[in-house]
């Protein structure tokens, strides 16, 4: 276990002695036979459920099961940004409690994980689009969040190098949050991993989960890949995957699992203030601390678990940036990548009970999971050791289609490939 | 990605809109007494393999006629394309 803390002293000290004193961040155990939780899944929500579960409930006899290594899927396939802009009530508080719990992880896990509130802003267009996030930024002060509306002189300070006389999206405007920002994905899976072994959360890689043993509507626990784990309670965070994994509890659920693409750039110096969104022209760009440009746009529209795009979806992002920023242009490709998403029917995760007693599910996160990773975990963490659902998440029921109580935050209805 | 077309040949997949599964040409009855069940079922729940997928593509930007093609979603592989009225028989 580690009990390295970290703090300017100990770099000091450690830079004087050579670097000998670091250690591991987390032990490599093997599993046990039984556990009181397991959690399936060691990506950003698992992690950050098993923290949770470990610090805040005090829950113990706790295991993550990880197919790879921790932080393989989508917590290290992301575009780092994090904000709480959302409209319907069944959303918004709960982004916002994340937004908080973003801006004091750090220090609660003591681990830097480069949360920078740098500010999103989303450019207006049209009067209508401009009525649309007027509302939007009413809903998020309700919420207890911040947003402000920016006139077009402003954004033209923030951000001179944009195209603002475009002939078909010229910018108007845009919806500001200034709390909004990035965070360094990696660093958020690793601050969370160390913090639940610190308290003997067992992490458990290449651990295949290879079935759900399930008797008399109850689950025992799970066969994998290093053999039979007990367990009285499993919550599944394997979003991409949640389709595959419910199976095995013979369950079928409101996803589909689509292809996302990012992309980063060579590094450059500081030319991009914060996020930019271009929701017209399906676009969105920051820079890394590094400074890359992150960028990316829509999903690409079909059923995948390839991690891997296609070309026209590239050539459509590379199309809105050059519309937005004629300048990005001149920045030459780093790399691309694709990570798997869990398109839910509405748009919004489900963190619920499925209809097996001990058996939770936390999924549909669609593009917006990474944002959500600390109110995710906190709540998941909440409903596995009180069984009741934390009051920001009891919306994110996994029965609402069925009871006709969608969350459409963007008012497309049961068609995946459009959220 | 290509789409062998029944009809036209190979044409690129950015000329059709995708809809989702093929099992959504299977639509329930409205008058049976569970419809309300099987709406829910029919309209949100769906397999989502990862494998072989048979599912609806709209050729839009070509002759407007409906696919099922049979693709592979781990590679992307496309393995048969139909015309869904024809399977639809």
């Amino acid at each position: 276990m580690s009990t390295v803390r970290f703090s300017a002293l100990k770099v000091v000290a450690e830079a004087l002695t050579g670097h000998k004193g670091w250690g591991p961040l987390w032990r490599n155990p093997d599993p046990q036979p039984d556990y009181d939780y397991i959690i399936i899944g060691g990506g950003g929500h698992g992690l950050a459920t098993a923290y949770y579960l470990s610090n805040t409930f005090r829950q113990a006899r706790i295991a993550v099961l990880e197919r790879g290594w921790l932080g393989q899927g989508n917590i290290g396939r992301n575009t780092t940004i994090i904000r709480s802009n959302y409209l319907l009530p069944g959303n918004e508080p709960f982004y916002e409690f994340s937004m908080k719990l973003w801006e004091n992880m750090e220090q609660a896990f003591n681990f830097n994980a480069m949360v920078s509130q740098r500010g999103i802003i989303n450019l207006i267009h049209t009067d209508g689009q401009r009525d649309a996030y007027r509302r939007r930024g009413n809903a998020m002060l309700l919420a207890g969040a911040d947003a402000e509306l920016l006139s077009r002189e402003q954004v033209r300070e923030l951000c001179p190098f944009l195209n603002f006389d475009n002939a078909r999206f010229p910018i108007k405007g845009a919806l500001t949050q200034r709390r909004a920002g990035t965070a360094r994905h990696d660093g958020v899976a690793w601050g969370y991993a160390r913090g639940a072994d610190q308290k003997g959360v067992d992490l458990i890689q290449n651990c295949e989960v290879t079935g759900l043993r399930i008797e008399n509507g109850r689950v025992l626990g799970v066969d994998t890949s290093r053999g039979y784990i007990g367990a009285k309670k499993v919550g599944v965070a394997v979003a991409g995957n949640s389709s595959r994994v419910m199976a095995m509890a013979g369950m079928r659920l409101p996803i589909e699992s689509h292809v996302l693409q990012a992309f980063v750039s060579e590094g450059l110096k500081p030319v991009i203030p914060g996020v930019i969104t271009f929701g017209a022209g399906h676009f969105y760009v920051s820079q890394s601390d590094k400074g890359g440009l992150v960028f990316g746009g829509d999903i690409d529209g079909y059923n995948s678990y390839a991690q891997r795009g296609n070309l026209p979806v590239f050539e459509d992002v590379a199309e809105g940036g050059m519309a937005l920023m004629p300048m990005i242009g001149r920045a030459r490709l780093l790399r691309s990548w694709g990570g798997i998403m869990d398109m839910s029917m509405d748009g919004t995760p489900i963190i619920d009970r499925t209809p097996v007693a001990g058996l939770y599910l936390n999924a549909g996160w669609c593009y917006g999971g990474f944002k959500a990773t600390p109110a995710s975990g906190y709540a998941f963490a909440h409903l596995l050791a009180t069984d009741t659902p934390h009051e920001t998440a009891r919306f994110l029921r996994l029965d609402r289609f069925e009871r006709g109580l969608v969350i459409d935050e963007k008012g497309v209805g049961a068609t995946p490939n459009l959220h | 990605m290509l789409i062998p077309h029944p009809l036209l040949g190979l044409r690129d997949a950015q000329e059709f809109t995708y809809l989702g599964d093929a099992s959504l040409l299977n639509r329930p009855d409205g008058m049976a007494p569970d419809a309300a069940q099987a709406f829910y079922q029919y309209q949100y729940l769906r397999d989502n393999p990862a494998g072989v997928h048979r599912e609806l593509w709209f050729h839009e930007q070509g002759d407007r006629s409906w696919l099922i093609v049979t693709r592979d979603t781990t590679t992307h592989e496309i393995l048969a394309a139909e015309l869904a009225k024809e399977a639809a028989r």
